[in-house]
């Protein structure tokens, strides 16, 4: 799982590295609202879920863990 | 809060729509984005075209134009007319009221109730429950219920998050008494604390506009807007549509008795494609049922949205046949409000263009 975001926000934002540890992809500005959507997108189609619209919140995108546990919450295997 | 209306009616919508057209790709170079990220927001939220109204063209014009199509089609009748509302953000003035004003060019009976009513994006619903209410009344049978912006104006060009959505438009409903035995399900709520989500900060009387106003500022997200220009704080917006939304129509549901598989149609406002898929997952509906496409072939205009959206994608379905329709709007004020409603064997549903 951790792999396939990577992928996914790595092509999203090619400027940016995500495999960093330690690093708040939001306060740093490597996510903003929109690429919160088009990640959304990408990660219902991929894994087969609709994430809920309330859990659409800047921290749980802040990092590759915080995405894992938002895709675990919503039904992602 | 909740209501129940009996015995009343929607016998006819028209919207009357703005023939300018004006497409996505036109007006990209506008926004802070690379073509390729542009082209992700389209796709994303649904945007393609959307219908702008020529400068000068105020709300007032497009419910007149609509107004004297139904006058020369005999589809409604000057004296009929009880009570005329007109729900909108954008007025001709601050006085007189634009619902006087449009009184004043038909010559409309004098017994006849003119109200502006301020709402946005719930301003179907806000005026439908005003409606409602107004025919309790033993003297009013017949509401004309026109809803109507004009907000391009206000939309800064280099706005990413507003101008690809936003549309102009009007929309003419009307609301009567009838013999038949109907129960209309109602709700409405709002929160005034979270009133400036969606805004235009100078204009008014608390901050009239000035040339300092005028001055176009870079936001963090890189948009370029003025203090005359709309204003919307698109996650807030977002995260309050996805809170509340849904508990209100499992409550509509409960409210009315019934199942979320007796609704034909979830005719919602239309804010973006994303927002209302996120919508009907979250409340197990399919798709296809909450209608998706008014924002990318018109636009986003505020309380005519649900009007709109009724129109194209039903017509003459509801002229012909009856339907259950759950209806909702959310946004402005903050408002959020939802009807359940049978409605059908209507006189006209229909898209006109002026």
């Amino acid at each position: 799982m951790k792999e396939q975001i990577i992928k996914i926000l790595t092509e999203l934002r090619p400027e940016f590295d995500f495999t960093q540890e330690g690093v708040n992809f939001i306060e740093e500005g490597m996510l903003d609202s929109f690429d919160m959507v088009n990640l959304v997108s990408e990660l219902d189609s991929t894994f087969g879920i609709s994430i809920d619209g309330v859990d659409i919140l800047p921290e749980n995108f802040a990092t590759v863990a915080d995405i894992e546990k938002l895709l675990m919450k919503n039904g992602a295997k | 809060m909740d209501f129940v209306f009996k015995n009343k009616r929607i016998s006819g919508i028209l919207t009357v729509l703005p023939k300018k057209a004006v497409k996505f790709e036109d007006e990209m170079a506008n926004y802070s984005f690379s073509p390729a990220k542009c082209m992700k927001l389209k796709l994303a939220m649904g945007y393609n075209e959307h219908r702008i109204a020529e400068p000068g063209q105020c709300s007032s014009d497009f419910c007149k134009f609509g107004l004297r199509y139904l006058f020369d089609k005999h589809l409604l009748n000057k004296d009929d007319i009880d009570a005329l509302l007109f729900v909108s953000q954008s007025g001709d003035y601050y006085m007189p009221p634009t619902s006087n004003l449009i009184q004043g060019h038909f010559g409309l009976k004098h017994d006849c109730l003119c109200m502006d009513i301020n709402q946005g994006c719930a301003g179907f619903e806000v005026g439908l429950i005003q409606a409602f209410m107004l025919l309790e009344q033993p003297v009013i049978k017949r509401v004309v219920l026109m809803n109507a912006d004009v907000l391009s104006p206000k939309v800064s060009a280099q706005d990413r998050n507003s101008k690809p959505l936003i549309g102009d438009a009007a929309s003419i409903t009307i609301v009567e008494k009838c013999e038949e035995e109907t129960t209309i399900y109602a709700n409405i709520k709002m929160d005034g604390t979270g009133a400036f989500a969606l805004n235009i900060p100078a204009g008014g009387f608390r901050m009239p506009s000035t040339p300092e106003t005028a001055v176009m500022v870079q936001d963090a997200a890189g948009n370029f807007r003025s203090k005359d220009n709309l204003v919307m704080q698109g996650d807030d917006v977002f995260n309050f549509v996805q809170r509340e939304v849904p508990p209100m129509i499992e409550h509509l549901y409960e409210q009315s008795g019934v199942d979320r598989n007796e609704v034909d149609w979830y005719m919602f406002h239309q804010p973006n494609k994303f927002m209302l898929h996120k919508l009907a997952d979250k409340l197990g509906i399919p798709h296809e049922k909450m209608p998706a496409n008014i924002v990318e072939n018109f636009g986003n205009a505020s309380g005519v949205t649900v009007p709109t959206c009724i129109s194209y994608n039903l017509g003459d379905q509801l002229v012909n046949g009856k339907m259950r329709l759950c209806m909702a709007g959310f946004g402005v004020g903050l408002t959020w409000s939802s009807i359940m409603v049978e409605m059908g064997n209507l006189s006209f549903n229909k898209i006109i263009e002026f």
